[in-house]
């Protein structure tokens, strides 16, 4: 485990420099702060400081009753809100004990994989925007806008959707909901190609992130990392397979893992995921069941007291929520395990040796989203 | 009165010279600026600035505005002498070596016999502009910045010098407009005869001019913007100029000295000499789009000063194309002793040297718009271990080649292909080596 360290504290050698980046630097994704201990420009120390967009978000949540505070969670990782939710619906689903309808579990899940293609489309765009490749991030903004095109259509919200309910779904979907789906899936498949043809095989590309910011499949597990960040270091754990969820369980898909550990594979990894999304998405989509699409779960939602801890895929990694009922309709305590704030912890880690080229490599290919690193 | 213009003749004309160089290649940046963010533009499914002016044509005047009615900031910390003078350095630099560009057979500020050293000398004394800067700003990034560069351009230097030996050794001169001259007589083109050269000659002028995929002096996501992060409006705009200016320069010295500097392609072959009405076909057609977009704009109040100023460039534009179809016949004294088309023919050089410079520079454009930034190890190591080696290489099989073919009178092209050819192999085996 790296030690952390006040590195701005440590004794300097006559050719070390201290370099502040951000937090309104370009490519810290956000307001994160990173303070870099330089050799010419090898980074031999790194200390992350976070905590210029905490909101409070847990403390709000203790003073909400619980459908109340369901907007808020799109707040937290504001890129993928439509995970968020699901995740917050389905904790509070089990502490009251009743499960979501069969068709809202599969538009549930429609969305979601949709959110991911979103979040991994923006992460590909800023992470190629920051090793120097301009184009790319213009390229997946044109697929996301039609990924929020669709949820504009289902909820009235493109970015903080809140577009489920304790229960179920908010809404019914629209009518030409499935085609507009079964659309966007049909051009995707060769935008995704679209994409690797222009990362994949460059060299430049390869080069830039081929070794840097390895992380081993010990370490991965030691630090607790999780979603495509583990993946990318060999280890094959998916939430969405290991304690299946909404309704992954009837899908088939598969869990693309790397070798190496380095920032290409955990590219690689999150391109096939998009590939995989894609397919989920299909088989969902094809057989979305009749029925309610909210279960029975009374005017005021009141769990019995009690604790829950449920977590999700998201696409950054594992999303949990721990919410204590005291019987009440607020929360007497909830706490969000925020996938980008634990993959951060690696950072440190990754970094060291590398020059200062790498670093905004490897904060890309961390995936963090601020919002939910301080939520 | 006639008495003081007699004197003042010989300094008048190459004052007007100066002049028009100077104008023109600041406008010409202005406009490359304008081209680089449509082009750019376009290959990211978006228009670029389309609101000042139609289609956005007033835009770098408005930015050259903008940017000289900016406070000029200046860091506390700051070597003020130096901070101040850096830019004007590398504006300095820049723009003195155009002084050398031969435009035309008779379109240049002056020939000097040992120009293309000249012109190496005066673009290093522009990296000086870059380094002083990122040092006097005494912050952080743009030492990062200027401390890169350093590297990089010295290191791309010897590269480039190298290829710019492979043709020197073909031309036999280091006059510009002599290697013009030797490229007319030869009739072919030093790429042709040299293409490893001019690769070189390509990647490390855009190492030199810190352009992608060799930006890291002002890598943006990392650096912020490098060595002129401190600096702000006019310096920065100094700054800005001297970089463009930098482009189009190398643009020239590789089109001066690979692909025949005025000369139109295929000079020699008469069949082709229609090839020489293309500036008229270039303006008719930049007219005609000028008059369709005029016609695209809404007939609103509103819109009329754009719609106004499409008209009087495409009428412009026909007006000047009429006047490069004047007939000699037409002229006063029924143009004695001149071509059929006189003006057509006194541009013939300008045009077709800034053709070719303008091919250069989107192809600089079109690598920002495609590849990803290289790392600093990565760019030496590209740089000392497979440029410099390639370069070096193809300068010893260059010469030999040359002087096999003067010793057993082979052809020199098939030469020059053989040492070509020896060259790749050497380039080869370094890949396959570092692999």
């Amino acid at each position: 485990m790296a030690q952390p360290q006040d590195i701005s504290t440590t004794v300097l050698g006559a050719d070390e420099i201290i370099l502040n980046m951000g937090p309104q630097h370009p490519a810290t994704h956000g307001v994160l702060r990173v303070k870099l201990k330089l050799d010419g420009e090898k980074v031999i120390g790194s200390e992350c400081i976070i905590g210029y967009l905490h909101r409070g978000v847990e403390k709000i949540g203790e003073n909400r009753s619980y459908p109340q505070f369901a907007p808020y969670v799109d707040r937290t990782d504001y890129v993928a809100a439509v995970s968020n939710g699901l995740g917050y619906c389905e904790a509070v689903e089990r502490l009251l004990g009743v499960e979501a309808p069969p068709r809202a579990r599969w538009v549930r899940t429609i969305l979601t994989e949709l959110q991911r293609i979103a979040s991994h489309l923006l992460w590909l765009g800023t992470h190629a925007l920051d090793i120097g490749a301009i184009t790319p991030v213009f390229y997946t903004f044109r697929e996301r806008e039609e990924i929020l095109k669709i949820f504009e259509k289902y909820c009235g919200a493109r970015l903080t959707t809140h577009a489920f309910r304790i229960g179920g779904l908010q809404y019914e979907t629209y009518d030409g909901f499935e085609e507009d789906v079964k659309k966007f899936c049909r051009d995707f498949e060769e935008k995704v190609d679209e994409y690797g043809e222009l990362l994949t095989e460059n060299r430049i590309w390869v080069e830039r992130t081929r070794n840097v910011g390895i992380l081993t499949a010990q370490d991965a597990i030691d630090l607790g990392v999780t979603g495509p960040v583990l993946r990318g270091s060999g280890v094959r754990w998916d939430i969405r397979k290991a304690f299946p969820y909404a309704a992954y369980a009837q899908f088939e898909f598969d869990i693309p893992i790397g070798e190496r550990g380095d920032t290409y594979d955990r590219y690689l990894v999150r391109m096939e995921e998009m590939r995989q999304a894609r397919r989920i998405i299909l088989q969902a989509v094809d057989s979305i069941p009749e029925g309610p699409i909210l279960a029975r779960v009374g005017k005021v939602i009141k769990p019995p007291p009690g604790e829950v801890y449920h977590s999700i895929e998201a696409p950054k990694g594992e999303l949990g929520y721990y919410i204590v009922s005291d019987g009440t309709i607020q929360p007497y305590r909830l706490r969000i395990r925020p996938p980008s704030f634990i993959n951060l912890e690696a950072f440190d880690k990754m970094v060291r040796g590398h020059l200062v080229a790498d670093v905004v490599a490897i904060i890309g290919t961390l995936d963090i989203v601020l919002g939910e690193v301080d939520r | 009165m006639t008495l003081l213009l007699e004197t003042l003749k010989p300094y008048l004309l190459p004052l007007i010279r100066v002049l028009v160089v100077f104008l023109g290649i600041s406008l010409i940046v202005a406009y490359l600026v304008y081209a680089e963010r449509k082009i750019l533009a376009h290959l990211q499914v978006r228009l670029g600035p389309m609101r000042v002016g139609p289609h956005g044509l007033l835009q770098p005047i408005a930015d050259g505005l903008k940017l000289l009615l900016k406070e000029d900031i200046m860091p506390a910390g700051a070597d003020k002498g130096v901070f101040l003078l850096a830019p004007v350095i590398s504006v300095i630099a820049a723009f003195t070596a155009f002084s050398l560009i031969p435009f035309a057979p008779n379109f240049y500020i002056t020939d000097v016999n040992v120009g293309l050293l000249f012109l190496i000398g005066i673009s290093s004394l522009g990296i000086l502009g870059i380094i002083l800067g990122g040092w006097a700003s005494n912050s952080h990034y743009p030492l990062l910045g200027a401390l890169r560069s350093t590297a990089q351009l010295v290191s791309y230097e010897v590269a480039l010098g190298f290829a710019l030996v492979s043709a020197l050794l073909l031309a036999g001169t280091l006059s510009m407009v002599a290697i013009v001259e030797a490229q007319q007589r030869q009739g072919v083109w030093f790429v042709f005869l040299q293409p490893v050269a001019f690769f070189i000659l390509f990647v490390a002028a855009i190492a030199e001019t810190n352009r992608n995929p060799f930006d890291l002096p002002e890598a943006e996501s990392e650096l912020v913007a490098g060595f002129h992060t401190e600096y702000s409006g006019f310096r920065f705009s100094l700054y800005f100029l001297a970089e463009y200016a930098a482009m189009i320069l190398v643009s020239s010295i590789a089109v001066t000295l690979f692909l025949g500097g005025w000369l139109r392609p295929f000079a020699r072959v008469r069949a082709l000499d229609f090839l020489d009405f293309t500036p008229v076909a270039v303006l008719v057609l930049a007219a005609a789009w000028c008059f369709r977009e005029c016609f695209r704009y809404p007939a609103t109040r509103e819109w009329r000063w754009q719609r106004l100023l499409l008209l009087g460039l495409g009428v412009g534009a026909l007006g000047i194309s009429a006047g490069l179809l004047l007939p000699a016949r037409f002229l006063p004294g029924g143009g004695e002793g001149l071509p059929a088309f006189p003006a057509l023919t006194a541009i013939q050089g300008v045009f077709w040297f800034m053709s070719k410079v303008f091919l250069f520079l989107f192809g600089f454009i079109w690598f920002r718009g495609t590849f990803p930034r290289y790392r600093f190890d990565q760019l030496m190591s590209l740089g000392w271990h497979f440029m410099i080696p390639v370069a070096i290489a193809n300068v010893i099989f260059c010469s030999l080649a040359i002087v096999l073919s003067r010793q057993m009178g082979w052809g020199l092209p098939a030469t020059l292909w053989l040492g070509t050819a020896a060259t790749l192999l050497v380039a080869a085996l370094l890949r396959r080596e570092k692999a």
